[in-house]
Parts: C-alpha cells; sequence; structure tokens
C-alpha cells in the first residue's frame, strides 16, 4: 500500500515536473536576434496622453519613437520603439514595474523615481548602468552636461543606475485672487511657519475656500512625505536621515506633527477629509484649480504639468494660471532654523529612466536611452511644456522663457535637500506618512510620534534611530 | 486516490478489492494516462501555488532590497508576527463583521425576502425585479464600484444630492457600512435566485394544507417553508461566507481606507504583501485565512452530514 502510493507520488511529481518544464520551455529566452536585424524596444513610464504626465508621453510618443526609429533606419537598422503608457498612482506604478523586473519582464527602457534606485538595485532588479548598457555608456557626452548632484539622483552606492531626467523643487503655491479677497499681499513671503498660519486664518474669512492644504496621510504616499512633511522637517533645522541614524520622536518632528494638528485639528485651517480621501491628492489639484484652495505645497510638477494651461498638458488646467498663481519658497519654522541654519528650505528629488538588464537589446537600449537624454531631446521635450532638465546646456538656452522654473532653479535647488537613497527610505517614508494621518485623524501629537518612533526602529534597528 | 481511502490499509484482500474496483477495466497505467492531465493541471494550478505560498511564508521574502534577491527562511516568526500583531486581529475582527452583516444577515435575508416576496407575482413585474437585482450581481465589480463612488461622492455624489446632505463624507465617515451595503449590493442576487428555485420546490399540497388548518404566512414560513428548504439555506449560507470572507472587491470602493477602517483580511494581505512589499508575511497571513476557510468549510460539512443522518 504505501509501495503504491509512494509510486504515485513519485509518478504524479514526474508528471508535474514535465509539465511544468514544457511551461519553464515556453516562457525561455528567445534567440538572440542580429543587432541590426527586426528589434523592437519597448519605454514604460508612468505618464499617458490625455492624463498623467501627459506632456511626456505625448513627447515619446510623437517625438522620441518616430526620430529614433528614422536615426536607425539611416544607420541601416530595422528598429521599432514601442511605448507602454501607464497613468496610476506612484505607489501602484512601481509595484508594477517591481513585479515586471522580478518576473525577468519589462520594457527595455523603464522610468522610475530616484528614490526606488535603492531598493531595486539591491533586489537585483537593475544593474550599474555600464554593465547593462556597455562600454558606450561611460563615454557617454551627456554626462558632462548633468551636475554630479543630479546624477545622484539615480545612483546608487557611487554606481550610476539610469539617466536623471531633471531636478525639481518644492515650493507654496498660493491664489493670489483668493489672497486679494482676503486682504493679503499679491506678493507674498512669509518669514516663519507663523507668517503661513496667519495667512490662512485671513482666508478663513471666505466663504467656501480651504485655506490651506498640507498633504498628510497614507493614502497619498510618498507625496505627503516629500511635499509636507520633509520640508517642514528641514525647517526645524532636522533631516530624515543624519550622521547614520534616522529621525525618531525628536523635537523638531512633534515641531512639524503639532503644526498639522494646529492646520487640521485645533483650528481647521485644511480639509482633513479630504487627505483621507483614495484620490485625496488629484481631488485637492482640481480644488485649486477652481480658486477654493488657498495655499498648497507642491512641487515644480504642480505649475508645470497639473495647471499648465497647454492644452493636453495638464490634469487641473487654469487659464489664467500665470496670472492668479503665485509661489514662494517654504520658510523654515522661524529665521534661521532651517537646515544649515537657513531662512528657507525644500525638498527635491529626480526621476529618471533605467535599463531593464533582462533586455534582449542592452546596447541598442541605452542608443535609445542616450537618444532621449541628448540636447536635442530635451528641446523637443521642452516645445510648450517646459521643465528643469538635467543638462546644464539646455537649461541655459531655455529655462528663462518660464519665470517659476528659472526661480525654483535660481532660488530653490542651492537651498533644496534631498531624500536618502537608502533602501530603507520608502519604509520609513510610510511609517511618516501614518504619523501625519494619524495627527488628522485625531491622535495626539505624543502618541503619533511614539509609534512612528516604534515603526522605525522596527524596520532600522533601534540604534539607528535618533530622539527618544 | 479513492482506492486507498475505501479499502484496509495493509490488508492482504486488497488486490482483490481493487480488481473489483476497476469496473473500467483499464487497467492503473492506462487509468493513469487518462487522469494524467488533468493531475498535470491540479499540480501546476493547485498543488505548486500551495506548497509555494507555505515555503513564501516561511521566508522573508519582499518585493523589492536586500530580501528580494536573498530571501532567508525565517521559520514561524511570519506567524508569530502576524499573530501577534494588532491590526491582524483588527483587520480579522472587521472581516467577521463585514461577513455577518453584509453577507449572512443582508444577502440571504435581503435575498430569501425578496424571493419569498415575489414567489406569487407572475408576468413582467417578476421579470422586472429579477432583471434589476441580477443586473447589479451581473455587471463586473470594478465597473459596480465606480458606480457607488460617484453615487457616494463626497462633493458631488447623488446620494448626497436625493438626501440633501451635501457634503457628507460617506466613504469616510461611514467607511465599513458603505461596503456592507455595497457587497449586498453586488450579491443579493445569487441568494434571491437559489431561494427562489427553492420555493418552488416546496410542494403545493403542504402550503395548501397549511392553509387549511388556517396557518398564518409566518406559521406557514417556519413549519412548511424552511423545514423543506433548509439544505439549500445551509448550502447559500456556506457559499456566501466563503465568498464574502475572501471577496477583495471592496478595496475598489475604499481601497481599505480610511486609516485601515475597511482593511479585511484579503485587503491586509494586499495592503501587505503588494504596495508594503511583505511578500513573505503576506503569504503567511494568506495560510492563516486559508485555514480559517478550511474551518469554516468543515463546519458545514458536520452540520450537514447530521442532516442527512436524521
Amino acid at each position: 500500500m504505501i509501495h503504491h502510493s509512494k509510486r504515485r507520488a513519485l509518478a504524479a511529481f514526474a508528471v508535474a515536473t514535465a509539465g511544468a518544464l514544457v511551461f519553464a520551455g515556453c516562457s525561455g529566452e528567445a534567440p538572440e536576434a542580429p543587432e541590426d536585424g527586426p528589434v523592437t524596444l519597448t519605454i514604460t513610464a508612468n505618464a499617458i496622453t490625455g492624463g498623467k504626465n501627459a506632456a511626456e508621453a505625448d513627447w515619446i510618443a510623437d517625438w522620441v519613437v518616430p526620430e529614433f526609429e528614422a536615426a536607425m533606419k539611416e544607420d541601416g537598422k530595422d528598429v521599432t520603439v514601442e511605448f507602454e503608457p501607464q497613468g496610476v498612482d506612484d505607489e501602484n506604478y512601481k509595484t508594477k514595474i517591481a513585479l515586471d523586473l522580478q518576473s525577468g519582464e519589462g520594457a527595455d527602457i523603464i522610468g522610475m523615481d530616484g528614490i526606488w534606485v535603492g531598493e531595486f538595485a539591491e533586489a537585483g532588479y537593475i544593474k550599474p548602468l555600464a554593465e547593462v548598457g556597455g562600454d558606450s555608456v561611460d563615454a557617454w557626452e551627456g554626462w558632462e552636461q548633468i551636475p554630479e548632484a543630479v546624477q545622484g539622483a539615480l545612483s546608487f552606492d557611487d554606481e550610476r543606475y539610469g539617466v536623471p531626467q531633471g531636478a525639481d523643487g518644492r515650493v507654496l503655491y498660493y491664489n493670489k485672487d483668493l489672497f486679494e479677497q482676503a486682504g493679503l499681499p499679491a506678493d507674498w513671503q512669509p518669514e516663519s511657519w507663523d507668517d503661513v498660519l496667519d495667512a490662512a486664518r485671513d482666508l478663513k474669512k471666505l466663504d467656501g475656500v480651504t485655506p490651506i492644504q498640507l498633504n498628510a496621510g497614507t493614502a497619498m504616499g510618498e507625496a505627503t512625505t516629500m511635499q509636507g512633511l520633509l520640508p517642514l522637517l528641514a525647517g526645524t533645522g532636522e533631516q530624515v536621515y543624519e550622521d547614520g541614524k534616522w529621525v525618531g520622536d525628536t523635537d523638531g518632528l512633534n515641531d512639524v506633527l503639532d503644526l498639522y494638528k494646529t492646520i487640521y485639528v485645533d483650528e481647521g485651517l485644511g480639509d482633513a477629509v479630504l487627505q483621507q480621501e483614495a484620490a485625496g491628492r488629484d481631488t485637492s489639484f482640481q480644488l485649486f484649480a477652481s480658486n477654493q484652495i488657498g495655499i498648497l505645497l507642491e512641487g515644480d510638477y504642480f505649475w508645470r504639468s497639473v495647471i499648465n494651461p497647454e492644452e493636453g498638458v495638464g490634469t487641473a488646467p487654469m487659464a489664467n494660471r500665470d496670472d492668479v498663481v503665485g509661489y514662494t519658497k517654504i520658510p523654515a519654522m522661524k529665521s534661521g532654523s532651517g537646515v544649515d541654519d537657513q531662512d528657507f528650505v525644500s525638498m527635491s528629488g529626480g526621476t529618471g529612466r533605467v535599463l531593464n538588464p533582462n533586455s534582449d537589446h542592452a546596447e541598442l537600449a541605452w542608443e535609445l536611452l542616450a537618444f532621449m537624454n541628448s540636447a536635442d531631446a530635451y528641446e523637443a521635450r521642452n516645445a510648450g511644456t517646459l521643465a528643469i532638465t538635467p543638462r546644464t546646456d539646455v537649461n541655459d538656452e531655455m529655462l528663462a522663457d518660464d519665470p517659476m522654473l528659472t526661480y525654483v532653479s535660481e532660488e530653490v535647488l542651492p537651498i533644496t535637500a534631498y531624500r536618502p537613497p537608502l533602501a530603507a527610505y520608502p519604509q520609513v517614508s510610510t511609517a511618516l506618512q501614518q504619523a501625519t494621518l494619524d495627527v488628522v485623524s485625531g491622535t495626539s501629537v505624543a502618541d503619533a510620534a511614539g509609534a512612528y518612533a516604534d515603526a522605525a526602529k522596527d524596520i532600522v534597528g533601534d540604534d539607528a534611530v535618533s530622539g527618544g | 486516490m479513492t482506492t486507498s481511502t475505501t479499502t484496509p490499509a495493509g490488508s492482504a484482500i486488497a488486490p482483490r478489492r481493487r480488481r473489483a474496483d476497476d469496473v473500467a477495466g483499464l487497467g492503473k497505467v492506462r487509468a493513469g494516462i487518462f487522469v494524467a492531465p488533468a493531475l498535470i493541471l491540479i499540480g501546476i494550478f493547485l498543488l505548486f501555488p500551495a506548497v509555494w505560498t507555505i515555503w513564501l511564508g516561511m521566508t522573508d521574502y519582499r518585493l523589492t532590497g536586500l530580501q528580494a534577491a536573498s530571501p532567508e527562511f525565517v521559520g514561524l516568526d511570519n506567524y508569530v508576527e502576524a499573530l501577534t500583531d494588532p491590526s491582524f486581529w483588527n483587520s480579522l475582527w472587521l472581516t467577521l463583521v463585514f461577513v455577518l452583516f453584509s453577507g449572512i444577515i443582508g444577502q440571504t435575508l435581503i435575498g430569501f425576502g425578496l424571493a419569498w416576496s415575489v414567489r406569487n407575482i407572475h408576468g413582467w413585474t417578476k421579470g422586472l425585479i429579477e432583471g434589476l437585482v441580477l443586473a447589479a450581481w451581473v455587471i463586473p465589480a470594478s465597473v459596480a464600484s465606480f458606480l457607488w463612488l460617484v453615487l457616494l461622492d463626497r462633493r458631488s455624489g447623488t446620494i448626497n444630492g436625493l438626501l440633501g446632505t451635501e457634503g457628507a463624507a460617506w466613504l469616510i465617515d461611514h467607511p465599513m457600512e458603505s461596503i456592507i451595503i455595497f457587497n449586498i449590493w453586488v450579491g443579493t442576487a445569487f441568494s434571491m435566485q437559489l431561494f427562489s428555485s427553492a420555493l418552488s420546490a416546496v410542494p403545493p399540497s403542504q402550503i395548501e394544507s397549511a392553509k387549511m388548518v388556517g396557518a398564518s404566512g409566518w406559521q406557514q414560513l417556519r413549519d412548511v417553508i424552511v423545514p423543506n428548504i433548509k439544505g439549500h439555506i445551509l448550502t447559500n449560507t456556506l457559499l456566501i461566507t466563503l465568498w464574502t470572507f475572501n471577496t477583495f472587491t471592496p478595496y475598489l470602493v475604499t481601497a481599505g481606507g480610511p486609516n485601515g477602517k475597511t482593511e479585511i483580511l484579503s485587503v491586509y494581505i494586499y495592503e501587505t504583501a503588494i504596495p508594503g512589499g511583505q511578500l513573505g508575511l503576506g503569504a503567511a497571513i494568506s495560510l492563516i485565512m486559508l485555514l480559517i476557510n478550511l474551518v469554516i468549510a468543515l463546519a458545514y460539512v458536520r452540520v450537514s452530514k447530521g442532516r442527512n443522518k436524521r
């Protein structure tokens, strides 16, 4: 009996293994095609025509694809480029590309947030650029044009993993019409958090207006950390990662959470419910565009993409953007209390594109990536929808056209701070988002900060967290 | 498989018995070849994922980072972590509340109520009612969830428009109630159809006799209808319980929020494993969920066996 069942089990196992082998055979590597034969390269990015990052999607589809195909044809190569657009939350996009890379699939060129580079590299999903793309990577002319700090956004452990796509900075946006109605100056420059709160209190007298919306909560993911907590923390003189330690239950964090409490709980200057809605960030964009939010902390992405009046670019276009929307530097808690004793602070991040190590045509994919980062490509990209590019040669020539981006590049970038390029960061960031959510939904500041510190210790270990 | 369970283990007479069992006369090898395709499919799509889940549940495998490249075996750590985490128990509690109100009470009772109230109606009215209820069942969940998002929207939602409750954030202030009603709306059609056919199978003679002796509607229901359709009630309750326990559709309405208030187990696992990146922990919780499912199913088998014996 035992003998029989054993044999049966063995047989079943053999059959199952055979089946698995057949399946494995199906998904096995296709034979390497000759580089000048018909080759298809794919690009993916969280950008889609008519939706998220529409300008980038249009540029890839209408400029990169045909121009690169034509350039290849001139060289006698038959190359087809396909664009796989996405238009979802950043968190979902990250999950998708992580799963793609994990299963050995994915596009040849993948757009990603610089802050994901660390964890993706540690997981072995992406490899140093020169290792994937070959010798021509280090020889690329573009590196000279991209400042070291900007290259850092797509680097990990002193290795380049991708080509940065731009630099950005965060400012306070405000609605000049609403400011005028509330008797506030159109040319506004707050010097401290109290100045911001005072302005918000004046705005509160207006009907149907939310004075200030400060990103909070877990629903909007990294936007909460990047366009909320971190710039404020920098304004208290602390950073999320300093001297080998992550921020814990510190004075600075408590001050920041106190500000959240003042805005959302004590004085009702912001809409706490909005921060908990699944589509809260997009809704806040819509409300700002329809003159229902007075002050909003956002990156320059908000200006050049979200409220851009250019046809088909913004998801919440404001026809009178240039007249109505003001922008100003984010003040430190008090004058001089920011990091490096600064009066004003900001946070910067960067996105970029990496090569997929699973690519069948990695060297050709690098050619395409270099092509996408050529001066010509940025000039085409900037037609109508200017962004701060990573290339100084292009910036010198083009930024003068847009006062807002000039402002960011001249006033904000010199005082900005960056997130630590460490694999643990995204988890710490989620814990920080939870702390803001706790405060906004009624937990005391002390409890929220304590719970956060415990979570941080769970993630990185007791020794790597500062404060109580 | 069946032979090994019906013959006494190690019995000397087993070969003769087995020959008698071989009704088709194929012999073991040919019979094996016949079932091999099914076995392969079961192996690939059921057995392998199950074993894989058990293995994953004992590692610290993550979606990204170092643990994605070289996950370490952590034994039962994930199970300990899950079972000592208050948010797991909170999620289990939310699931039980959700199953009780949206599945057992909501879908079953309302489904029965609908079937009961249309049982004597004929013609287009019945068709219309059944059609409307079935529509909710037929519409894909993703579409239905958008419908409900629009209905419940805080700023321009239909419900707020109808009730004059401008600005009420149903999905934030009453998230659990919202997904319970949503799930009742989505799933009641099944119970209604099942009970409709059950009711039509109740012998009319028994109802007539009950009526003749002057039984009220309630007494007819209690003494004639329910005893007749007990099996259906049991089947329906089991299926609804399991389906509701495992459903993921509420995620499309609330995304588990606000602040985890609608994080039922399926959503909790998803949040842990995919956006949270903790695939190992997620696999461990999945297995716990599977065990709970098994307990429910076994309880049902026991109840129905007891019923059959009687």
